[in-house]
């Protein structure tokens, strides 16, 4: 990608990112980012009760992981960004949010029965269960400012336009989780739902991608 | 009093609106709540969390600091109805510690450990609340799930055990699932007593009673006209005759009486009538709203 053709006029033309597609990709995964971010205290409680220790593990390992993704994220958005690569992401941090289905007790009875502090118990297993899903969801932003941008001018527009959008994301992931959806589910039902959120989303990107061809025409 | 520098009808309005006519001695916000400790004439209260209107969580009389003030710590002692001689005792909650210190009154033998998630709760309840740590009386500052796991592990056993860990306006969700009461089960010896004080309204009432059933089977509803609480008396073994409940009651009646528990009272107003919507669900680790149900 050079500087000529990433100052390339407004490219409307069907070879076009589709932004909706893009913003609608970053709102999900500003969703599940906190709907995972919420179930997590929920989830640790049985080994490592409800203190304030607990809360902050699991953030100090969201904000960790989200911090490593920005900069992964953005480094490879330097290489081809594609829609297909970034289909991958949301497949992947699918597929690694389903040990926290299905392999919660296993992740985190050893840590408990190690480790007698419940505040280094709570850090161990928010680390185990929660930072490589944040990860990858952490890469989708900055991956998706690139694709967003089309030239340089409008670059910080269409970044404060990404992340208003992933964090309104946020927030509705928030409140939904903590307000409703823990009264209509089960908390396995609702980290099931966003792993099948967040697939579903790879896949469309996915059809778009192959649609649109080869991406290193971007 | 102040109230005869007052005017008569501005005193009229402290004394309607008894909070305001309290003494605070003291005041902190701890890490999970403000405490407030206050003094109006010989009672003496713990309040959580004030701005909200909490209720009070222990108060003392001080003229008479044996004597329990509040109901629902009365009624708890209606669990000793099924085992009169605890040995080892675990509490769930300390508050102003008035459960630990009567129950060391009354059994000076028995070990009792009391799990109190809050420092500051601690420190208060020994600083106003005449509450010791002693060679039998022993606090562990810890989530109550973390410690009853590890007890169960080390594979400790009590015989009597009290829940007291929800404040008037909130619920720590992982304290009342079927998997709690399971490990909380699993830590009791096969003579063993749980009582657990709770509340006795709303749409919650049905949840957790359908929860405590499914791991307990039948128990003891305890309610009073009185009080707001709900007093849970549950057991591994089937539940005694009435009989029985009687006869304890009536033995052990002179020795809680000091603390004023009206015990003899007690056994008719135990309860195994399900007055409760069976069909709901039962709250697990997996679905535990029970915050949310509680105010529905």
């Amino acid at each position: 990608m050079n500087a000529k053709q990433a100052r390339r006029p407004n490219n409307q033309g069907p070879q076009a990112i589709p932004s909706l597609l893009v913003v609608s990709a970053a709102f999900v995964s500003g969703f599940c980012i906190m709907t995972i971010e919420m179930l997590g205290a929920r989830i640790m409680a049985p080994y490592f009760g409800g203190s304030l220790s607990v809360w902050g593990s699991i953030l100090t390992v969201f904000m960790l992981a989200l911090a490593c993704g920005y900069l992964i994220g953005g480094k490879l958005s330097t290489n081809r960004p594609s829609l297909l690569s970034y289909a991958l992401f949301f497949l992947t941090a699918a597929a690694l949010s389903l040990p926290i289905i299905f392999f919660a007790d296993e992740i985190m009875r050893p840590i408990f029965l190690a480790v007698e502090d419940p505040r280094y118990g709570s850090l161990l297993a928010s680390l185990f269960l929660y930072f490589l899903p944040t990860t990858i969801l952490g890469m989708i932003s900055p991956y998706s400012v690139r694709l967003l941008v089309e030239n340089s001018d409008h670059s910080g527009q269409k970044a404060g336009l990404l992340f208003f959008v992933s964090t309104l994301g946020s927030a509705a992931g928030t409140l939904g989780t903590s307000f409703y959806l823990v009264l209509w589910f089960e908390v396995n039902e609702i980290v099931f739902g966003t792993a099948a959120a967040l697939a579903l989303i790879g896949v469309i990107l996915m059809i778009a991608g192959t649609q649109r061809g080869h991406a290193n025409d971007l | 009093m102040t109230c005869r520098l007052w005017p008569a009808l501005f005193c009229l309005g402290l004394f309607s609106a008894p909070f305001l006519a309290a003494e605070t001695l003291h005041e902190e916000r701890s890490l999970y709540r403000d405490i407030t400790v206050t003094q109006e004439g010989n009672r003496r209260c713990l309040v959580f969390n004030v701005h909200r209107g909490d209720r009070n969580q222990t108060c003392m009389n001080t003229a008479d600091p044996e004597r329990l003030v509040f109901e629902y710590a009365k009624m708890t002692f209606a669990g000793l109805l099924l085992n009169p001689n605890p040995q080892n005792i675990l509490i769930a909650g300390l508050g102003g510690g008035s459960l630990p210190t009567t129950l060391t009154k009354l059994y000076p033998e028995a070990k009792i450990d009391v799990i109190e998630i809050d420092q500051a709760v601690v420190n208060v309840a020994k600083r106003f609340f005449d509450f010791e740590e002693t060679v039998n009386v022993k606090v562990a500052v810890n989530d109550a799930r973390v410690f009853v796991k590890r007890a169960g592990l080390l594979e400790q056993r009590y015989d009597f055990v009290i829940l007291d860990a929800f404040t008037g306006d909130y619920i720590p969700e992982h304290l009342l699932t079927e998997e709690f009461l399971e490990e909380v089960r699993a830590i009791m010896s096969p003579d063993a007593v749980l009582v657990a004080n709770t509340f006795s309204t709303s749409r919650f009432y049905d949840h957790e009673s359908v929860t405590y059933q499914k791991v307990f089977g039948e128990f003891f509803n305890f309610k009073l006209p009185s009080s707001g609480n709900r007093i849970i008396i549950a057991r591994n073994e089937a539940l005694p005759p009435r009989g029985e409940l009687n006869a304890v009651a009536r033995s052990l009646s002179p020795r809680v009486e000091a603390f004023g528990v009206p015990l003899l009272e007690y056994p008719n107003r135990l309860s195994t009538r399900v007055d409760w919507d069976m069909s709901r669900r039962a709250l697990t680790d997996q679905y535990s709203p029970s915050n949310l149900l509680r105010d529905n």
